[in-house]
């Protein structure tokens, strides 16, 4: 469902241009449970971006369910992200001022959905992570493994095929990582196809593809 | 996204930075109080003044003896007055049929005496047709008879300050009253009227216009007082009174002739045009207060850096972006603007309070006129703001925390 052929992204930085991915071609199937490794710095942060949509190839084309997603307007790739995709972020990226619940309900919000269908979601995306108690807790209130079921929760309430986590451990205790890449992994279970960015070798090992990217290109 | 939940999203950011929200509303609110209470203050003025104008009666004429105009020589620029207006002219104005009534008028300052207190004050000669062009009303007694104006008669009628100034505690009517060297028979005393347009009637005395011709040994009129039959006719009574002084002025055109209606305008003009230039200044505070709008919209926009990044991430389009920022601004505004109108009728009604005889209204208009500007001062600073969110880089944008 997401294929990538010849990839390039350049990046202009100050007078130098970084070739964050060259030449890059992958092709990930529905439910596939895909690790992307690599040092910083190697571009599979960049490689994220582009597979989110949230950042445009300088050259090649992008497949994403045999629709070409490179010559897109911005909001027509936001509509594509909102029903298509879902993210979790290392900094867990929740809003301060909104409750747990309103986290979770804000992609809902964007699309549009009816504010019954969307408590009802709500209450039971709460229950899937477990956090059911912490519904009107802010984010302050919540430790750093509840808020990334949060962000989870807040990823898969619009039902989308792709997961896409960056370094979802990065910023927790070994213990509540665990939790959260077995949570991941479990919906990966229910078809979900789950891509992981990381660093850590024990999470990356655990996917049944890895792929290791060195420098802009995928290391064999 | 339903507009519900963007006003709810909005309200939700504003209520996240009180502080920040309380002083822009504060000086949203300044800027619109300040508005409304001008303009208040201003429309006021006008029509106290159109007003006191009006209760003279809309269609009253003054016809003036001479005329301005240049003559291009050493100053006095004005031309001289060839003739003067006498009674026989004012006499003669009676063929024309618009004419209601005709007061002609002599005026002069004399000492007048009673009882052995004297003082100077203003001798109005008329007749008994000024009480109904200058709408005057008697406490006592009677106004100037009946009678042919070329005939001089010792009566007076006395406004209420001489009465209480000359008969001290004893009723004035039937007292005779020395002007110069001569008796008047005090026959009405004025009910006070306060002033009306520059001219005290409780310090006037008013006696007939011949004497006071006699009394000041003039045969000249200072003005004369004209009440057309109605507002319409009072253009066709101009163009008679023209044509008949005209001919009995062997021609000459030297007359000025003043409608109640051309002052009332003027002042009207001029006082809106005041009206306006202070609103316009008090407006500026309006705009201030948009650019500290766009200022914390754009501070917002800079801390909400990686919320708006995570937004684009969830699938927010730049329209949504732009509508969520437009709309916490425009709160703020209209905020600001209810609280404006509120603080500008507490205002309003503080100066009512304090000073009972000046009628302030603030007009409807205004109200609706500063809480339109500050919604679109707000919206139109909030522009700037929205389009830097909406247009930001979701990848920069996510990356800052």
């Amino acid at each position: 469902m997401i294929q990538l052929e010849n990839i390039h992204r350049y990046f202009q930085v100050g007078e130098q241009s970084v070739h964050a991915l060259n030449d890059i071609t992958i092709a990930i199937n529905k439910g596939e449970y895909v690790s992307v490794m690599g040092p910083s710095g190697s571009g599979k942060s960049t490689l994220l971006n582009v597979i989110a949509l949230l950042d445009k190839p300088s050259s090649g084309r992008y497949l994403l369910n045999k629709l070409d997603v490179t010559q897109r307007t911005d909001d027509e790739l936001a509509k594509v992200r909102r029903e298509n995709i879902g993210f979790v972020f290392q900094f867990f990226h929740v809003i301060p001022r909104l409750t747990a619940a309103e986290n979770i309900e804000m992609p809902m919000i964007l699309a549009g959905i009816e504010v019954k269908e969307r408590k009802q979601r709500v209450a039971q995306a709460l229950a899937s992570v477990n956090l059911q108690d912490r519904a009107s807790h802010r984010p302050d209130q919540l430790s750093g493994g509840q808020l990334q079921r949060v962000a989870i929760a807040r990823a898969m309430i619009m039902q989308p095929e792709i997961l896409l986590a960056d370094e979802p451990t990065g910023n927790l205790d070994s213990k509540s990582g665990m939790e959260i890449i077995e949570l991941l992994e479990g919906l990966n279970q229910q078809g979900v196809t789950l891509m992981i960015i990381t660093h850590d070798q024990t999470v990356g090992n655990r996917a049944l593809r890895k792929i290791r990217i060195v420098d802009g290109q995928i290391a064999k | 996204m339903f507009i519900k939940d963007t006003l709810t999203q909005a309200y939700g950011a504003i209520r996240a930075q009180r502080l920040r929200a309380a002083l822009i509303i504060l000086a949203m609110s300044i800027g619109v109080a300040s508005v409304t209470v001008l303009t208040a203050l201003g429309e006021s003025a006008r029509s106290y003044i159109v007003n006191e104008f009006e209760a003279l009666g809309t269609h009253l004429v003054i016809v003036l003896p001479g005329r301005s105009e240049t003559t291009g020589g050493h100053p006095p620029l004005f031309g001289e007055t060839p003739r003067d207006l006498t009674l026989d002219d004012a006499d003669a104005l009676f063929r024309s049929h618009h004419i209601a009534a005709i007061a002609p008028l002599t005026i002069g300052s004399a000492p007048v005496s009673a009882q052995g207190l004297e003082r100077e004050t203003n001798i109005f000669g008329s007749t008994h047709a000024l009480r109904r062009v200058r709408h005057l009303t008697m406490a006592q007694g009677s106004f100037l008879p009946e009678m042919d104006v070329d005939k001089a008669m010792p009566v007076c009628v006395i406004g209420q300050t001489i009465r209480e100034e000359l008969f001290v505690d004893q009723p004035a009517l039937g007292q005779w009253l020395r002007i110069n060297d001569r008796r008047f028979r005090v026959v009405g005393v004025l009910a006070s009227e306060g002033q009306s347009i520059g001219v005290d009637f409780d310090e006037m005395v008013i006696i007939p216009v011949a004497s006071a011709q006699a009394l000041f040994d003039t045969h000249s009129l200072f003005r004369i007082l004209i009440e057309t039959k109605s507002k319409e006719s009072m253009y066709k009574a101009i163009d008679e009174i023209k044509s008949i002084i005209k001919a009995r002025h062997e021609g000459e055109d030297d007359i000025t002739i003043i409608t109640q209606d051309s002052v009332v305008s003027t002042f009207d003009k001029i006082l809106t045009a005041l009206t306006l230039t202070v609103v316009s200044i008090a407006g500026i505070s309006l705009v201030v207060a948009g650019v500290l709008v766009m200022n914390v919209m754009l501070v917002s926009v800079t801390q909400r850096t990686a919320e708006v990044g995570l937004l684009k991430a969830l699938g927010a389009t730049k329209r949504q972006l732009h509508w969520l920022f437009l709309t916490e601004a425009a709160m703020l505004s209209l905020a600001g603007a209810l609280l404006g109108v509120l603080l500008g009728q507490v205002t309003i009604a503080t100066l009512e309070a304090v000073y009972p005889d000046f009628p302030i209204q603030s007009p409807g208009w205004a109200l609706l006129a500063a809480l339109g500007v500050s919604l679109f001062t707000g919206l139109v600073f909030g522009v700037l703001p929205a389009r830097k969110a909406a247009q930001l880089d979701p990848v920069a944008a996510l990356s800052k925390r």
